[in-house]
């Protein structure tokens, strides 16, 4: 076995040392009917790395790859051009095959690499701090509605409709055990957010406002107005950013008023990988630091004086505080923290806003494109690089009948509200820097052939 | 002997050595380099990213909220941000440089292949949303990793998104939550034996349990007595680590198992140790409801400097009808069909929800798939036997120098305990990790768990060469006896990092998170 140095004389010799005349006898612990004697049944035996890469690659190509077809799929999930020198830094084996750096004097690497990612998502939101990064952008905003509750010491949180289903269903799921309670709607497919229905439901008792930044259907809400309406009843307001390049172009949620701002910071430098692993970011304001949830790396400095970094504040985490830290997380998404920054450093705030640029010019030219097929109508006032149509047909059919034409052609309303009727006409379609005109023509003509 | 120089001869320094302490005008010190923060060496206008020219074009649809200035972000060329990052990454010790001993981490080798298929196109580039006939081959592989967990554990089924160890806790914990409040029969305490990780206690916390603690008997394991004593009725179950953080097997896992269950209760395995057992133990037979495997560990998914994880749950007959959205499975014609909301009513209708947006860590699944079909069920139980032969070795190599509190009781599982009984007055068990430095490893897991004064976790895996193990005890036996004879040296190690020790209390006084312009 290729992955395994121990050779059967080293094996007998360790035993003599051990004392013990087999492996086996090393099991003695075990109950005699739970032992296995034998490798376990109808399962195949090791294979050679040929094999394995060959089953594999069968595996993979039994799918359609979102860059082999014209591809117009986003809710959440972006496809950005990654540089190659991304993949070539996190495959360095420092970076690739390190622990956690509780080690710091032999982690340095690691952990500047945190500082300055950190730094890079707290000037991205706008925000005092980030933290050193979280599972994905739903677990993330999970997180920041109960740490808004352990601040202000409220339990009633109000979700936007335009906030992912996806992240209302996570923080549903949280909710029910922890007796928060959550003021859950649906989206509707008009022009603008839903910010005045909000800014209505907020009360003396709210906790937090929790409003996605551009929202799902990609409008782009007025952070401002709702931050002074939180914050006139001391509620917080959590921006949610799933499409972080948006903010190449768009103003801050930190810089509009949000306290709390969380993402999903996938669309820089980490791929699509059919949906994870992710990257959760976590910003807020610094007199919030010690009710954080994750990690944070912090500057010190070591014995000689010179500057470095460490974990810090830990006695938020679970390996101190066990049943009364501030979350249970004890992995965060660190090569997935890597593959951002390092993105996000080729780019620099000028390629940011570039490729924010190029992406919203190729949304325009689709959104465009799009209102001239008869039957579809553009359903956004203002958006970055998503908008939602509707169509004359159901939405999920149609997506289905255009992937046979060999296009992937948006998210349909339908498969993320399934049981709302009102929207299962609706697909949003999102570009990128990577969309070209070729493709937008060829969706257009699909969508008239299927909708004909 | 050496060879190409038999006379021993060395070449000349010239006049008047060169002291060895000497101070260089950059700070670097030859391969060791020192390495300025990007926001000291970048520009918001320099770029390593080239794009077509952006025609001017009008911008309104943006909205009020258009942004009036690029955002404030340093950036590099390439050639500096290769240079950047690859000098960074020379700081941090990892596996590939040498024996990584973290009890209760796994820190194996990560074999390249898994990091080569993970990045085939038909898995690193299809959206977690394509219609489900364009990613029939991802959701195989799922499915074809889901089968082998269940098959290894002898369980019902499996949870596949939690996205971490401590994720994969909590959606147990939540199985088991909603099977109890479909019986009607809402409970409060989790027990938890006191040598458990961290996450355990702060899990059920987070899942609105109260948590409470169960003694270890003197030879390290769960006081079964103690813990049957407080079960009843308001016990929804119990957290129980096997092998437990001490390295040894709970050999009354069945006892207690059938007496939470005889009270209505449920177990849950923390599978953070199923290195030890794989292939060769299934906690189904053990009468586990629920257990997460980090497929980061035992499966071996790169640890990354602080993950992406990986922790899927397997769930037995009980349970496996509460587990999240959405999952995998397998049609008669041979497709896979995905269940998530728009059909849970019918397929899946008492689940307890969702953990997480898409489906999980797929990323993970095809490394730890082609790890485990690379191994196949006879490898896998030979990565078992010598882990727990690795670990045994360096027990035994040591416990004359070292304090093994539970050595003369048998055998360990995959990792040694020791203690600091022993040492020189003043002298700790930290003193020896960071004299480990110098010698070239990163220490093993220090002051866990708790019920050991001192504790040094060393856990080896697999993967390490007799070779290799043999030089470590060798530098473990060297620190072992200055720590008992009281080497001042030690007390200030390490010396020979690229830094020395850091000063946390004033990193946690005064937290500076991020960096701010002078």
């Amino acid at each position: 076995m290729r992955y395994l140095p121990l050779t059967d004389a080293d094996r007998s010799a360790m035993l003599a040392v051990i004392g013990a005349g087999s492996i086996d006898e090393l099991f003695a612990d075990v109950p005699e009917q739970a032992r296995l004697t034998a490798p376990i049944a109808g399962l195949p035996n090791h294979a050679s790395e040929m094999t394995v890469e060959r089953h594999m690659a069968r595996l993979s190509a039994n799918n359609v790859a979102a860059g082999s077809v014209p591809f117009f799929l986003g809710a959440g999930a972006y496809r950005h051009h990654i540089p190659a020198t991304v993949d070539h830094m996190i495959q360095r084996g420092e970076f690739l095959t390190a622990y956690t750096p509780y080690q710091p004097e032999i982690a340095q690497g690691t952990l500047q690499v945190l500082f300055e990612f950190q730094t890079q998502v707290a000037r991205l939101f706008g925000t005092d701090i980030a933290n050193a990064s979280l599972y994905d952008g739903s677990t993330a905003c999970w997180e920041a509605i109960a740490m808004a509750g352990r601040i202000t010491r409220r339990n009633k949180a109000v979700l936007s409709g335009g906030l992912h289903p996806h992240y209302v269903e996570t923080s549903r799921t949280m909710a029910k055990f922890t007796g928060d309670v959550l003021d859950i709607s649906n989206p509707e497919l008009v022009a603008d957010p839903d910010d005045d229905a909000v800014i209505a439901k907020i009360d003396g008792e709210t906790s937090c406002v929790v409003v996605q930044y551009p929202d799902v259907l990609g409008r782009i809400p007025d952070l401002a107005a709702i931050a002074a309406a939180a914050q006139a009843k001391g509620a917080l307001l959590i921006a949610v950013v799933t499409e972080p390049v948006a903010l190449g172009l768009l103003e801050s949620p930190g810089s509009l008023g949000a306290d709390i701002v969380v993402g999903e910071g996938q669309a820089i430098g980490v791929g699509l990988q059919f949906g994870g692993p992710y990257l959760g970011l976590f910003g807020c304001r610094e007199k919030f630091v010690r009710q954080i949830p994750g990690r944070l790396c912090g500057e010190t400095i070591d014995a000689d004086g010179k500057r470095g970094f460490v974990l810090t504040l830990s006695t938020r985490e679970q390996h101190i505080r066990r049943e009364k830290a501030t979350s249970n997380i004890c992995t965060n998404s660190g090569l997935c923290a890597l593959a951002f920054s390092v993105h996000m450093t080729l780019l620099g705030g000028a390629g940011l806003a570039n490729m924010a640029k190029l992406s919203h010019l190729r949304a325009k030219q689709t959104a465009e494109r799009l209102g001239k097929v008869p039957g579809v109508a553009v359903v956004n006032r203002h958006y970055f690089n998503e908008f939602a149509v509707t169509l004359p047909k159901d939405a999920r059919q149609v997506v289905r009948n255009l992937a046979d034409a060999q296009v992937l052609g948006g998210v349909s309303l339908g498969r993320l509200y399934p049981q709302v009727d009102t929207l299962s006409g609706g697909l949003l379609i999102a570009a990128t820097e990577c969309t070209t005109e070729d493709d937008i023509a060829a969706l257009a003509t699909a969508l008239e052939e299927v909708l004909a | 002997m050496n060879e190409i120089n038999p006379s021993g001869w060395r070449p000349a320094l010239g006049a008047g050595s060169v002291p060895r302490e000497i101070e260089t005008f950059t700070g670097n010190r030859a391969l060791q380099l020192e390495e300025a923060l990007l926001f000291e060496i970048g520009a918001a206008d320099r770029s390593g990213v080239d794009f077509d020219d952006v025609p001017d074009f009008d911008l309104s649809a943006l909205g009020p909220n258009a942004r009036k200035a690029a955002p404030d972000l340093p950036g590099l060329s390439e050639p500096e941000t290769v240079r950047h990052y690859t000098r960074l990454s020379r700081q941090n010790y990892a596996i590939d440089l040498g024996v990584f001993p973290l009890g209760s981490c796994t820190m194996k080798h990560n074999p390249r292949l898994d990091e080569k298929v993970a990045r085939m196109p038909g898995f690193a580039d299809v959206h977690p949303l394509q219609p489900v006939q364009t990613v029939q081959g991802a959701l195989s592989a799922i499915n074809e990793l889901a089968v082998w967990l269940v098959k290894l554990t002898g369980m019902h089924g499996v949870a596949m998104t939690p996205k971490a160890g401590a994720h994969g806790e909590l959606c147990g914990l939540l199985c088991i939550r909603a099977a109890l409040e479909a019986k009607g029969d809402p409970r409060e305490v989790i027990l938890v034996p006191e040598s458990a990780h961290g996450t355990n206690p702060a899990t059920a916390a987070f899942a609105g349990y109260r948590v409470e603690n169960i003694p270890a008997t003197a030879d390290g394991r769960v006081d079964v007595a103690a813990l049957t004593a407080r079960l009843g009725p308001d016990v929804a179950g119990v957290m129980i680590t096997n092998p437990n953080t001490c390295g040894l097997f709970e050999r009354d896992l069945k006892v207690i198992a059938d007496a939470v269950h005889a009270v209505g209760g449920y177990v849950y395995c923390d599978g953070a140790n199923f290195n030890a057992i794989v292939g060769r133990v299934r906690p189904g037979d053990l009468g586990v409801d629920a257990m997460h495997i980090n497929l980061h560990k035992t499966f071996s998914t790169p640890h990354g400097g602080g993950g992406p994880g990986s922790g899927p749950v397997v769930l037995s007959e009980a349970l496996a009808p509460f587990g999240p959205l959405p999952f995998t499975s397998r049609q008669a014609d041979g497709s896979i069909k995905l269940i998530e909301e728009e059909d849970a009513h019918l397929e899946h209708p008492q689940a307890f929800g969702r953990l997480c947006a898409f489906h999980g860590q797929m990323g993970m699944y095809t490394r730890a798939l082609a790890y485990i079909l690379s191994h196949g069920a006879d490898g896998l139980r030979q990565v078992s036997g010598d882990a727990v032969l690795n670990a045994n070795y360096v027990l035994r190599s040591l416990d004359d120098v070292l304090d093994a509190p539970f050595g003369p009781a048998g055998h360990c599982m995959h990792e040694a305990l020791f203690s600091d009984d022993g040492f020189a007055d003043g002298f700790s068990t930290l003193d020896l990790a960071k004299g480990l430095i110098d010698e070239g490893y990163h220490p093993m897991t220090v002051y866990f768990p708790l019920v050991v004064h001192g504790a040094m976790l060393i856990e080896p895996t697999e993967t390490e060469s007799k070779a290799g193990l043999d030089q470590f005890i060798g530098a473990m036996r060297s620190l072992a006896e200055r720590a008992v004879a009281g080497d001042e040296m030690l007390k200030s190690a390490p010396h020979l990092a690229p830094r020395r020790r850091l000063d946390e209390t004033l990193a946690a006084r005064k937290p500076k998170l991020v960096y701010k312009d002078a």
